[in-house]
């Protein structure tokens, strides 16, 4: 069998060049060389199936091929990059839905002849390709604004969720043992489809980074098991790279807020500390654009923290001006990145490197912070907790322990804030009520447009 | 068969290892062309989805695959070409300016 030898081939030498992918994706200048080794490993791969001998005809292959790539592409080429998280969550759900649909095919085809293994990893399969389905579908519903970012919660959820959860895999369990029962198979599916709903309403908004990574996971895992069931060792190698990333993404955005799995999945954050912002009577200075740019104006070195208000505000094309404006005057700017700043995890690098800003100004936390005190001048442009002093002293507040940016240590600190509400979490932050704080009141996008005209009025030098 | 289920283990496990290892070193700069780029990649089940579809066992079957087919090959064009998208925007500083 010529034929069966080359598809093996073809998926061997498809294998080395999607590891290879992702060990050139590890720095900006061999990342692009990355993606190309990737098609081609794909090309093979697909090529070599297409000579697959059960295939009798093409015409539904074609058919999904084209209806796929009006879909695909569309998706990737107009997509904005703020939307980017959207689109992430829903690619989420085709590739789970996928897994899980030729997962139902294979059962309903080989009913009566799945081994016991089989259908453990067939089930498996099913159960994660549901659930992730309708999960990444209400994760990409909150992130469109489709659906209340704030988390849903209500009493006795998490004794409901899980014990449909344990009746979907005590179902499973009983397939393995009967495969025959296939009256059950389509309640599998439908409590599968649930519990990814109910799983996804408790989560708020600000935990989007650790949920699109822990549904990046699930759909990996769904398709490694797919491949166990159809004994193709290209997908279980293609499945576990995709849910090894995807753990390894959820456990450093957990970390970058100091929470642990359950709580992220079961805490209903942002919900229980609403009554925590008492109400001060500490008051915050306020100055103006003007003021502001002149103080930006004097200063040797400046950081700039953005935070996901900033891509609301659509303020980074304006962020770029302010960046040139101040590099022309030979003032060092250097943008400081919290892992969890954006929407899913390293949304806030491509947001700025959309606007043209070079890379090597984008700064991560831990790298930042030794910094912040020897710099003369902050500007916070639509962050607020990862700034907050109070993760690091004070142990009542909920975000105690969070790793944040050391904003605080820096000679003077200026914010740009819409008003004076507190973050998603509710929480008051202290920075605001120091001495060396300035606040800007104002929309991101026109604060910073009106630095920009203050700092080209005085050409530089005079 | 035992032999079969062993070795796909392994590999499974193997390949588990490589990722926690090579995924660890990419930089945070690149996370979400690196979640497109895995998304991309993990959308290799259409390999799985052709061989039903193209089967043509029964009816539900070649359904299934074809929506399946649909969805992953969606993944695949939009995930490698959001992934080289993003990665064009990443450039250093130009020298002199």
């Amino acid at each position: 069998m010529i034929e069966t030898y080359f598809i093996q081939f073809a998926y061997i030498v498809a294998a080395a060049l999607f590891i290879l992918s992702l060990k050139w994706l590890s720095h900006p200048t061999t990342a692009r060389r990355g993606v190309t080794v990737g098609e081609l490993g794909m090309a093979l791969a697909i090529a070599g199936t297409l000579v697959h001998h059960e295939i009798v005809s093409y015409r539904w292959i074609l058919v999904g091929f084209v209806l796929g790539a009006a879909i695909g592409i569309p998706l990737a080429v107009f997509m904005p990059m703020t939307h980017v998280p959207q689109r992430t969550a829903l690619s989420h759900a085709l590739g789970a839905l996928a897994a899980a649909l030729v997962g139902t095919a294979e059962y309903y085809l080989h009913t009566e002849e799945l081994s016991a293994f089989t259908m453990a990893a067939l089930g498996l399969e099913v159960i994660l390709g549901y659930l992730t389905f309708t999960g990444s579908l209400m994760a990409f519903g909150k992130l469109q604004d489709l659906l209340p970012g704030r988390p849903i919660v209500y009493k006795g959820q998490n004794a409901t969720n899980l014990s449909l959860l344990a009746v979907a895999v005590a179902i499973g369990v009983y397939l393995v043992l009967d495969p025959g029962r296939s009256e059950l198979f389509p309640l599998l599916a439908v409590l599968s489809l649930a519990f990814g709903v109910l799983l996804i309403i408790p989560i708020g908004g600000a935990d989007m980074p650790t949920v699109i990574s822990l549904l990046n996971s699930y759909a990996g895992l769904s398709a490694a098991a797919m491949g166990f069931v159809l004994d193709n060792k290209l997908l279980i190698v293609a499945g576990a790279l995709d849910g090894s990333s995807g753990f390894i993404l959820s456990v450093i955005m957990c970390r970058a807020m100091n929470r642990s799995f359950t709580n992220v999945l079961f805490g209903g954050f942002g919900q229980v500390q609403a009554g925590v912002a008492q109400a001060t009577d500490k008051s915050v200075r306020s100055v103006s654009p003007e003021e502001a740019a002149a103080i930006l104006e004097a200063a040797g070195s400046v950081i700039i923290v953005p935070g996901y208000g900033m891509a609301v505000a659509q303020a980074q094309h304006k962020v770029r001006e302010l960046y040139d404006a101040l590099t022309r005057r030979g003032i060092d700017v250097k943008f400081a990145i919290h892992p969890v700043a954006g929407r899913m995890p390293g949304h806030m690098n491509v947001l700025l490197a959309e606007a043209d800003i070079p890379y090597d100004r984008l700064v991560e936390m831990e790298e930042i912070n030794p910094e912040f005190p020897r710099t003369d001048g902050v500007l916070v442009i639509g962050a607020n907790d990862v700034t907050n002093p109070a993760a690091r002293h004070d142990t009542a507040s909920p975000i105690y322990g969070m790793p944040i940016l050391d904003v605080d240590r820096a000679r003077t600190v200026m914010v740009i804030k819409r008003s004076m509400s507190p973050g998603f979490a509710g929480i008051d932050n202290e920075l605001y009520y120091m001495d060396k704080t300035m606040m800007l009141f104002g929309d991101a996008k026109s604060v910073v447009g009106d630095l920009v005209k203050e700092l080209s009025g005085t050409p530089a030098g005079v | 068969m035992p032999s079969d289920l062993e070795s796909e283990l392994f590999v499974f496990v193997l390949a588990t290892f490589v990722g926690f290892e090579v995924i660890r070193r990419v930089s945070p700069l690149l996370h979400t062309p690196l979640m497109s780029l895995t998304n991309a990649i993990s959308a290799i089940s259409l390999v799985g989805s052709i061989v039903i579809t193209g089967a043509e066992k029964s009816q539900l079957s070649t359904i299934l695959g074809t929506i399946a087919v649909v969805c992953s090959t969606a993944n695949v064009v939009g995930g490698f070409l959001i992934t080289d998208r993003m990665l064009k925007m990443f450039k250093k500083r130009e020298p002199g300016k």
